[in-house]
């Protein structure tokens, strides 16, 4: 197992999430070294979303422990854990759909911001400054996310579809977050805007210091950027390792395309059911 | 469109027949209706031309401003062209009081997307609170002498609480935003329709117990008086004024005013602040608000708050201008005629919801049982059109719905929204659209 280059900046210590009679996440165990990307895959329905809405707040584990930035976060609300630097996007895009993209990155510096109601109402000096500053902050981040200026001032539902990719991640990025997850951020992205992304990645981590931790399907994707991946399957944790080690890891190829002798026995015998998606 | 008129048009200027003949139109229909509800016709044409300069140069700036402080200066000098005790005046006055209501409730509904139909619960406590400091009710206060601060003449001596209209403003902004976070309290964790009923309980209960409030007696004081009302109420004292009468409708008329002129100037700055954004947010959607540090209890809390601050002050000044609060005018019903205002003139839009309670006003307590209500029986039919009041604001909301579902002038974002967004094909929505159009691409 590689260790990153510092100490666990989040760690999930026996997490298990129960909806009903169903086990969406089953004793999960992981740390996300500072500075560093990592990966978590799985194949549909694994529990790899369920398990990013645990760590950041939207669910509250069912079992088991979240410590974010040596402190524990467990249960506590997701506007709170954003303070506490961690940012997200969502694997369905969603955006303030009829607000502007400006407007949009404002609102992620939301908990940076500190104008009350009456401070709001008479629009206080500082007030006022705060306003400019985050307006001006949020350009920046725009700027930085590629996307172009003649956007900012429109109406998020409008972007292109990349560009509202782009805008979420922005609009996570807006309030300096220490570790940004990403969940499925390439997504109907095609090859040359996902290999953009990957390097947009790594400057991320390299220029602003961040740690990521990504939800991803495409193998490229995964199997470039991060330097540590965690495979689930029907919400346990199967693998962890390198890139290297996950690739040629036999639990990770069974859930991925089923067992080789069963494989052949159904390939044999009708070609009518589908394997596991997912590609490797 | 005509060539002809096309060709002759100018950039940023608007002089196509089809705007010249409703504008005409326009004219014939403002004068008509002037007439009808008694308002000065003079000032009927001014506003009139004022519509029509913004109409005609649509994309200017100068002119939007010059006809908005245009607009303010014809609003504070229309009654010196009005009979001071005539009717117009009455129903205006009472028209900018529900503008005030309007405003309030379309920061928790139109701004941060809280149904709430309880609305009128405010309008009860603000009424209340006004019975309570400003009449004769509390008939032991000051050991039957009665208890007054900083009120004028006959008031002052009077048996009864007589406090300042400005201070009895203030208690009841207190008193409602309390009242307006505890109703929040229990809606936290709903979302839409549950809403709706729970506020729909809110404003039932507070109804109630204004109805059986005369059998409340707390320390030999009853809470309310029930049906009776609480009648006489103070009328306005404001130092430096004449003490306000029922004859002299004027003043009244400029304090309503000034009211909207408060509550739009709050209006305006909370939208384009942190806290306006953040209730945007929440309306679009809850889970990213929440994830992008938007503190849902205390955003949905201060929206609840100053909506229902708004629905006290208004309720205050009605219960002084009608002189009196009894539990007939807390019903049900006034809340959806509140809600009919916001969702007439548009959601979230500050300008709509001005013209769409001013217009509603006036259809209720003007154009329905002054000009109209003969109507039916001239046809030969046996009924009054009052008793179908609300049927024919249901009939205009479902015309609205149709015709122009974002209201008579569309907030920014839901015009985009309703024109522009959905059904352009080039978009992906948000919340469960967006989640199809991304099954759709992956």
């Amino acid at each position: 197992m590689s260790e990153g280059n510092g100490t666990a900046l989040l760690s999930a210590e026996n997490v298990t999430k129960v909806f009903g009679g169903l086990v969406a996440v089953e004793d999960v165990t992981f740390e996300v070294p500072e500075r560093s990307i990592v990966s978590i895959i799985g194949p549909n329905g694994a529990g790899k979303t369920t398990f990013f809405n645990m760590l950041t707040g939207l669910y509250r584990p069912t079992y088991g422990r979240v410590r974010f930035a040596g402190r524990n976060v467990t249960g506590r609300r997701p506007d709170l854990i954003m303070k506490d630097g961690m940012a997200r996007t969502f694997q369905n895009i969603r955006l303030f759909g009829t607000m502007t993209a400006l407007e949009n990155v404002m609102v992620g510096q939301n908990a940076r911001m500190r104008a009350g109601l009456f401070g709001s109402i008479l629009r206080l000096p500082h007030v006022g400054r705060e306003e400019r500053e985050v307006e001006e902050k949020a350009r920046e981040t725009l700027a930085y996310c590629g996307i172009a200026e003649s956007q900012f001032e429109q109406m998020s539902i409008n972007l292109s579809y990349g560009d509202q990719r782009r805008l979420e991640i922005a609009r996570a990025l807006a309030s300096d977050p220490k570790l940004l997850l990403l969940d499925e951020p390439t997504a109907g992205m095609n090859p040359q805007e996902s290999a953009a992304l990957t390097g947009f990645m790594r400057r991320l981590r390299d220029e602003r210091g961040l740690t990521i931790l990504l939800i991803e399907h495409d193998m490229q994707v995964v199997m470039g950027v991060s330097e540590h991946i965690t495979v689930l399957d029907h919400g346990q944790k199967i693998a962890e390792g390198t890139p290297e080690q996950v690739r040629t890891n036999a639990r990770v190829v069974e859930a991925y395309l089923g067992k080789q002798g069963e494989k052949e026995a159904e390939a044999g015998a009708t070609r009518q059911q589908p394997g596991k998606e997912g590609p490797v | 469109m005509t060539k002809t008129a096309a060709a002759l048009r100018r950039p940023g200027v608007k002089t196509d027949t089809r705007t010249l003949v409703a504008l005409a139109a326009g004219l014939v229909v403002t004068l008509w209706m002037a007439d009808q509800i008694e308002m000065d016709l003079f000032m009927a044409f001014v506003l009139w031309v004022l519509v029509a300069v913004r109409t005609i140069f649509h994309e200017s700036k100068a002119a939007l401003l010059g006809t908005l402080v245009a607009l303010a200066v014809w609003a504070v000098v229309l009654p010196f062209f009005q009979d001071a005790g005539g009717g117009f005046l009455e129903d205006a006055t009472q028209a900018l009081a529900l503008t005030v209501m309007a405003l309030g409730l379309n920061i928790i509904v139109g701004f941060a997307g809280l149904l709430d139909l309880g609305y009128v619960a405010f309008y009860a406590l603000g009424a209340l609170t006004a019975g309570w400091f400003m009449s004769g009710f509390a008939s032991s206060a000051g050991g039957g002498e009665g208890f007054s601060l900083l009120v004028g003449e006959p008031a002052s001596n009077l048996p009864g609480i007589h406090f300042n209209f400005l201070m009895v403003i203030l208690i009841a902004v207190v008193v409602t935003t309390i009242a307006g976070m505890l109703i929040g309290l229990p809606t936290l964790r709903l979302r839409g329709d549950y809403i709706a009923i729970v506020t729909l309980a809110f404003g039932e209960i507070v109804g109630r117990l204004v109805i059986n409030g005369d059998e409340i007696v707390i320390g030999g004081q009853k809470l309310t008086n029930g049906r009776q009302g609480i009648t006489p109420v103070d009328k306005i004292d404001l130092p430096g004024l004449a003490p306000f009468t029922g004859l002299e409708l004027r003043p009244w008329y400029w304090v309503a005013l000034a009211l909207v002129a408060v509550v739009l100037f709050v209006n305006y700055r909370l939208r384009d602040s942190r806290l306006g954004r953040a209730w945007i947010a929440l309306r679009e959607d809850e889970v990213a608000a929440a994830s992008m540090g938007v503190p849902l209890v205390k955003t949905k809390l201060l929206a609840y708050g100053t909506g229902a601050a708004f629905g006290g002050i208004a309720g205050v000044f009605l219960g002084s201008y009608l002189n009196t609060v009894n539990a007939d005018q807390f019903q049900f019903s006034f809340s959806i005629f509140i809600l009919a205002m916001v969702i007439l003139g548009g959601l979230g839009s500050i300008e709509g919801v001005i013209l769409g309670a001013i217009v509603l006003s006036f259809i209720n307590f003007n154009l329905i049982p002054d000009v109209f209500n003969d109507y039916p029986s001239k046809v030969g039919l046996d009924f009054d059109l009052t008793e179908l009041s609300f049927g024919i604001f249901g009939f205009l909301l479902v015309i609205m719905m149709v015709l122009r579902p974002e209201g008579l002038i569309p907030e920014r974002r839901r015009k985009l929204e309703l024109t522009e967004g959905v059904g352009s094909g080039a978009t992906t929505g948000v919340g469960g659209a967006g989640e199809t159009s991304y099954e759709a691409r992956a």
